[in-house]
């Protein structure tokens, strides 16, 4: 006699039975409602690319490839180049980084190496964590109002005395390329610390207890073994906090000048893609807005290509990691 | 007899290291002056946050907290040179167009968690949608306006549920990561329980894992729409801005941060005052769903 699993065998109280028919139709239909939404993600994607790049072609035909190193950008004459802007963008968001990410790190190593109670440490990370909460439009309004007046007294004093020196070369009038980066810095200071602080938390204890075993300081432990094991996530997390502020706009268009020109000089206004985009869209006519479609472009695909690029670290970092545990 | 000696002879002179820590030894001071300038660099880190508030609280905060406060929150925009006025367009466009976002971007993005996280997790579309995901949580947000633009302005104008779409964009990353690392957290114990009765997927994932993932996956939408409500680029050339309340979904809208953005820059100091009273409006909303998601997130007793 074949045996009935679901028969209940006189136990009425059970709950256990098979699917009805009509709950394996719901099932499949669920099923293929969340296959859609899943595929919306990719879906999306490529759309975004699609539209952006189609609404560039007329540009791109207009343009060409010497849109990538013309340097004025005249609605007039219908000439545009997006030279001093690329510049602007890779020039704010490296000084960014190269602030932002020393001091992320060095976060980073202050709530992971045991320097505070771990309490203390989370209050921390709580703080750092707001630093990301606040509006990039109520930092653009802070770098005007409190930031750009206290650094000008410092830059002026710079300008007059090393002004043979590049970084120093011109004047800070106002907004400029030091207190734009330095907000920069500000924003993409907790992605880089919250990536980071990942990156030494995966580290096995023992590795810290075979360091201190040998009898190291806790500084020869952080830079002779923990910063070298965690070397490949803190590199994504630079890589990373560098796409972060490539696409950052609000804060720059109110901070950088928005002048059209390629500057070393710290003090000198500059301009971004970003903050290109934001301050001639909304009152672009078509020409313009086919041009402005173009550098839109142009930034997708830089802040597309370093976001895959860290991604990538970071997973292999993951991997790495996984494979030794 | 073995020729090793196993116990060191007395006559020979036997030096015992010294295992004191030595204050002054190179090594020491280095590791102290690198400790104190960690310190530093924490206490300098944590400045802009603390000048930050502090501003806020004393220039938004005069007229936020002062008696005419129940002008500044509902009143209309100032023009030029007169004097008062409030921020009443711009709350009501902020909030509206979060919520159409969120209207967007929840269901969806929670779907498609649970395809990535439940059904499929190691397949081909899950690791491609996971990546892209990934990838959009660093997209521009400003490129989320300008693909809004190229598909809804150009050919419906500028209006609120444009800038509710550009929103939903952006909120659709942080909400599906979220949703599938929470769901990722429900054991499988619980999952197989249910199998194990005789649950199709479905019933499984709406009666057990949603439930239990749910804390989670609120964190989520909670920062997502923390981060969505602080967006001011994606808005600029969608929602745009008006000095009016919304009478309709298609027609330009104000918000918060472009508020900001417009009056920063002007002249009078009256519009000043008020850029800086929409940021700790601004603020305070971003705080409320940012302090939201953290009593979520914590960990039921």
């Amino acid at each position: 006699m074949a045996i009935n699993p679901f028969a209940n065998s006189g136990n009425s109280g059970s709950i256990t039975r098979p699917p009805s028919s009509a709950e394996r139709a719901t099932d499949s239909i669920f099923r293929a409602v969340a296959y859609v939404c899943a595929l919306l993600i990719i879906v999306l994607v490529a759309f975004i690319l699609w539209e952006i790049g189609k609404k560039a072609v007329p540009a791109m035909a207009d343009h060409g490839l010497g849109f990538w190193v013309g340097t004025t950008w005249d609605t007039n004459n219908g000439v545009f180049g997006v030279l001093p802007e690329i510049w602007g963008t890779l020039y704010s968001s490296l000084l960014a980084l190269l602030v932002g990410g020393v001091f992320g790190i060095a976060i980073a190593i202050f709530l992971t190496q045991d320097f505070i109670h771990d309490r203390v440490a989370s209050t921390f990370r709580t703080i750092v964590e707001l630093l990301a909460a606040i509006p990039s439009v109520v930092y653009g309004l802070w770098g005007i109002y409190v930031l750009i007046p206290m650094i000008r007294p410092g830059a002026e004093w710079l300008h007059a005395h090393f002004s043979w020196f590049p970084l120093f070369g011109s004047d800070l009038s106002g907004p400029g390329m030091a207190p734009a980066a330095l907000v920069l810095a500000i924003m993409i200071l907790p992605t880089v610390a919250a990536i980071s602080v990942d990156a030494f938390r995966r580290i096995p204890y023992k590795v810290k207890e075979a360091a201190y075993g040998m009898g190291t300081t806790k500084w020869e432990a952080i830079l002779k073994v923990m910063l070298p094991t965690a070397s490949s996530g803190i590199l994504a997390a630079l890589v990373l906090g560098f796409g972060r502020a490539l696409g950052e706009t609000m804060a720059l268009a109110m901070l950088i000048g928005n002048s059209n020109q390629i500057s070393l000089s710290l003090f000198a206004p500059a301009n971004t893609l970003a903050s290109l985009l934001a301050s001639n869209f909304p009152e672009a006519g078509p020409i313009e807005v086919q041009a402005l479609m173009y550098a839109a472009l142009v930034l997708l695909l830089i802040t597309f290509a370093v976001n895959i690029i860290g991604l990538g670290i970071q997973q292999y970092t993951m991997r790495k990691f996984e494979g030794k545990a | 007899m073995s020729n090793i000696d196993l116990v060191a002879s007395s006559d020979m002179e036997f030096t015992r290291p010294n295992l004191e820590r030595q204050l002054l030894e190179g090594r020491a001071i280095k590791n102290n002056v690198l400790t104190i300038l960690t310190w530093g660099t924490a206490i300098l880190a944590s400045v802009p946050l603390l000048s930050v508030m502090y501003m806020l609280l004393v220039r938004g905060g005069t007229r936020l907290f002062g008696a005419d406060f129940a002008e500044v929150l509902t009143a209309l925009p100032p023009a030029g040179f007169e004097m008062g006025g409030g921020i009443g367009p711009a709350i009501v466009g902020t909030l509206l167009m979060v919520a159409i976002a969120s209207a967007i971007s929840v269901p969806f993005g929670i779907l498609a968690a649970i395809y990535l996280a439940m059904l499929e997790p190691k397949g081909k579309l899950a690791t491609t949608a996971r990546f892209l995901a990934k990838v959009l949580t660093g997209f521009p947000s400003i490129l989320a306006g300008v693909f809004v633009y190229a598909v809804l302005v150009i050919s419906f104008g500028y209006s609120a549920l444009a800038g509710g779409v550009a929103l939903a964009v952006l909120m659709l990353p942080t909400v599906v990561l979220a949703a599938e690392e929470a769901i990722k957290q429900v054991p499988q114990r619980m999952k197989d329980a249910a199998y194990g009765i005789g649950c199709t997927r479905t019933q499984v994932i709406w009666k057990v894992v949603l439930p239990t993932g749910l804390p989670g996956i609120l964190t989520g939408v909670m920062l997502a729409i923390a981060g969505a409500a602080g967006e001011s680029a994606p808005l600029l050339f969608t929602a745009l801005f008006s000095n009016y309340f919304i009478s309709e979904l298609m027609e330009p809208t104000a918000s918060l941060s472009i508020l900001i953005y417009n009056f920063s820059g002007m002249p009078f100091e009256n519009q000043i005052e008020l850029a800086w009273t929409a940021s700790l409006v601004l603020v305070l909303i971003v705080l409320v769903f940012n302090i939201l998601a953290r009593l979520f997130g914590q960990p039921k007793v």
